[in-house]
């Protein structure tokens, strides 16, 4: 955040050297993220690199052991999945997310519906689904009385996704949204999540498919064995670089060799890794991030 | 990459509130049809079943099982079976079960009747005892069931047997209490005057008729999918029709001797599960905690984190269910006019469990309706009455209700696998 920190409005959401241990498991050893209002910021890494579990962190299912929350701007504590909610953050979940014996308005409003005193309020709700999914140009459900088991996956995931967007929410998350989903309805999701950018919202997304990453990011964060690698600007890298430092937590030469010579206009690139590569080493023995340490 | 913003952007006619193009009756029918077809069937066997069963008992004993005194006969012996089979509802729609709501009625009578004889108790006290008690059972049930986490099919039947127990010890090996209250005995055996009967069901109607009306010109006005009107319409008169005719045939002199008791006008116990069925109708369709219910019963861990207190819920439901065996505990003991020890205990409880399934709730949670109880309940009964008016012994009564029961298993079963073939869950 060195260039232009005056204009630049803050991030949505910053994750200073965030940790989280299960036990002995080291899941997370010090993760740092930045997701912009307006930006896809995919969260990349192998199985096991902590993905799942920063995301859990951040929604409130667990809690970070150390490090910093911030949301715009401001040092936060988000212990439960309310103060998440409360905050306008979303999760869609890739499985487990709907019910199919409901209906996608009822799906939509789950925990949330709108009421008229005990009753419930079902042609506002209907009204306001129908409202949120023209919004995100869904077309492809005939019926919103419909339910959820007669959708496809892709339309399924539309819903999931409708559903975390009704609540003015400020930060969508969504986990391998795609990993199900064939290359028509992987095209669908991911043109919807660069809808919800373009209105204003910050997503994150979790994916291990580069070809998707690399269509709508604006930003990638490499996680590595529990670490931060790097947070890159998608326009600045290459799928090369990208799995070189999902592999091996480096990019560019091997370990211990001077680092590249970093371009101006990526200032996310370095500064979120070098504190934490001096801040773990001791416990992080495997991890280098060769391309960062000056 | 589209520019559209979240409140402004190119919008999808067909979903857009207002411009909706409201299906023909012809459409709507088809579109019924072809969800019968894809597996959801909801009561349309059990509806078949009744109609061929009734029409079949009525060529076999034209003047014994169309008569007046054994239609009134039908409700005050459904009744008990059907409101346990409401309460039941509750629990299957979480996809769980109570085993032992029969012996939950049968304690809840037995207390009833304890409070009455043996201690004198006004009828309110001794009605508010045997609710309390159905109430406790309930909740050590569901705190069971979704707090400790013992699947409910083994702890119903350990409550079951408890149950079972507590009778005996209530009552007495071989004992029976006599119920001589009036209010009690009142429930089961005495009718509405026919005036109030009439005026009752035109009110029933008359409020459907409006309800259903306003609903579909609130969903046209603000642009929302709406049945056609000739559907509604087809329904309201549908409904009076059976409504009408039910009252008139209950309205009849049904006494064998007339001249020396008088026996006219729609048994107390038929406004009093019609009212049970509304609230608890209202409940499940119209309140967060009826969806919060079939939610459960759909996707327990989505609805977990949707934020839904699940626990809550679940034992919320064992309550409601024991609750609803303690006022058929309370019908049972009126219309026996005693409770003995075998309260609640033979057929009483599966065929309950027979009336829901029956009448189209699944075994496998997440759906199901208050009137498949309702339905469900009348083939129970009409089974039960016309095959031994024909004069069967209970043995081969109980094999062709067992049959049935395994004929609804099997409809579910196969239904739902339909419905997962065709996505329709
Ligand atoms: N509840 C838990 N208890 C103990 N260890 C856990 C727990 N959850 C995750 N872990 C461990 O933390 C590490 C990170 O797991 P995580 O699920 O976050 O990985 P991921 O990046 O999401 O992987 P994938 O791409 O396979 O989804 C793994 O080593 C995992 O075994
Ligand atoms: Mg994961």
């Amino acid at each position: 955040m060195t260039q232009a920190p005056d204009l630049a409005p803050p991030p949505t959401l910053e994750v200073r050297g965030g940790r989280k241990n299960f036990g002995a498991v080291h899941a997370l050893r010090g993760v740092d993220l930045v997701a912009r209002a307006g930006e896809v910021t995919a969260l990349v890494g192998d199985n096991g690199a902590g993905k799942s579990t920063m995301i859990k962190c951040v929604a409130g299912i667990y809690a970070f052991d150390a490090g910093e929350v911030l949301f715009e701007g401001e040092q936060t504590h988000i212990s439960a999945p309310a103060d998440a909610n409360a905050l306008g953050i979303e999760v869609v979940y890739q499985d487990l997310a709907l019910c199919d014996n409901l209906d996608i308005v009822h799906n939509m409003f789950l925990g949330r519906e709108l009421k008229n005193g005990f009753r419930l309020d079902e042609s506002a709700m209907e009204t306001r689904a129908a409202e949120v999914l023209a919004s995100l140009s869904v077309r492809t459900v005939r019926s919103i009385r419909q339910h959820v088991a007669s959708l496809s996956g892709g339309q399924r995931q539309t819903v999931a996704i409708a559903r975390a967007v009704l609540w003015n929410s400020k930060l969508v998350i969504l986990d391998e949204p795609t990993a199900a989903l064939g290359v028509a309805q992987t095209e669908q999701v991911l043109q919807l999540v660069r809808r919800l950018a373009d209105a204003g919202l910050a997503v994150v997304l979790v994916s291990h498919n580069m070809n998707d990453v690399f269509e709508v990011a604006d930003s990638i964060n490499v996680l590595y064995l529990g670490q931060t690698a790097a947070q890159v600007r998608t326009k600045d890298t290459s799928r090369m670089e990208v799995i070189e430092l999902i592999t091996s937590g480096s990019a560019g030469m091997p370990p211990g060799t001077v680092a590249p010579k970093m371009s101006p206009d990526a200032p996310e690139r370095s500064a979120t890794s070098v504190a934490s590569a001096t801040a773990t080493t001791s416990d992080a023995p495997t991890t280098t991030n060769g391309s960062t340490s000056a | 990459m589209s520019t559209s913003t979240v409140p402004s952007a190119p919008t999808a006619p067909s979903l857009l509130a207002g411009s909706v193009e409201q299906p023909t009756f012809g459409e709507a029918v088809s579109s019924y049809v072809s969800r019968v077809r894809g597996g959801d069937m909801g009561s349309l066997p059990a509806i078949l079943a009744l109609a061929v069963l009734t029409l079949a008992f009525v060529i076999m004993k034209p003047e014994t099982f169309a008569s007046a005194l054994n239609i009134a006969n039908l409700f005050q012996q459904g009744a008990v079976v059907v409101t346990i089979a409401m309460g039941l509802v509750f629990v299957l729609l979480l996809g769980e079960i109570d085993l032992s709501a029969g012996f939950t009625s049968g304690a809840c009578g037995a207390v009833l009747a304890t409070c009455l004889v043996v201690y004198d108790w006004p009828w309110y006290l001794a009605l508010a005892a045997a609710l309390v008690t159905g109430l406790v059972v309930g909740t050590i049930l569901g705190t069971l069931v979704a707090r400790v986490g013992i699947p409910s099919f083994i702890i119903t039947l350990a409550m079951f047997l408890a149950l079972q127990g507590v009778v005996l010890l209530i009552i007495g090996a071989g004992g029976n209490i006599s119920i001589t209250d009036p209010v009690i005995i009142a429930l089961q055996n005495r009718n509405v005057p026919p005036l109030l009967g009439w005026a009752l069901a035109i009110i029933a109607v008359l409020a459907y008729a409006g309800t259903s009306l306003r609903t579909w010109q609130l969903r046209r006005k603000r642009g929302l999918l709406a049945a056609p009107l000739g559907m509604v319409v087809l329904k309201i008169v549908a409904l009076g029709a059976v409504v009408l005719a039910m009252v008139a045939v209950l309205n009849q002199e049904r006494s064998l001797n007339p001249l020396r008791t008088s026996i006219i006008g729609v048994p107390i116990v038929v406004p009093l599960i019609v009212t049970l069925a509304l609230i608890l109708g209202f409940v499940l369709t119209r309140t967060a905690f009826g969806r919060h219910i079939y939610a459960v019963g759909g996707n327990t861990e989505a609805t977990r984190r949707a934020g839904i207190n699940v626990k809550g819920v679940q034992t919320a439901c064992f309550m409601i269910c024991s609750s609803m065996a303690a006022i058929a505990g309370v019908l049972a003991a009126s219309r026996a006019t005693s409770v003995d020890p075998n309260a609640g205990g033979s057929n009483v409880l599966l065929y309950a469990v027979g009336a829901a399934v029956i009448g189209g709730t699944s075994l496998f949670g997440g759906k199901g309706r208050i009137i498949d109880a309702l339905i469900g309940g009348a083939v129970i009964a009409v089974i039960d009455n016309g095959m031994a008016l024909l004069g069967y012994s209970s043995g081969i009564k109980y094999v062709v209700t067992g049959a049935v029961l395994a004929a609804a298993a099997a409809v579910d079963a196969v239904s739902r696998r339909r419905a997962r073939a065709t996505g329709r869950g």
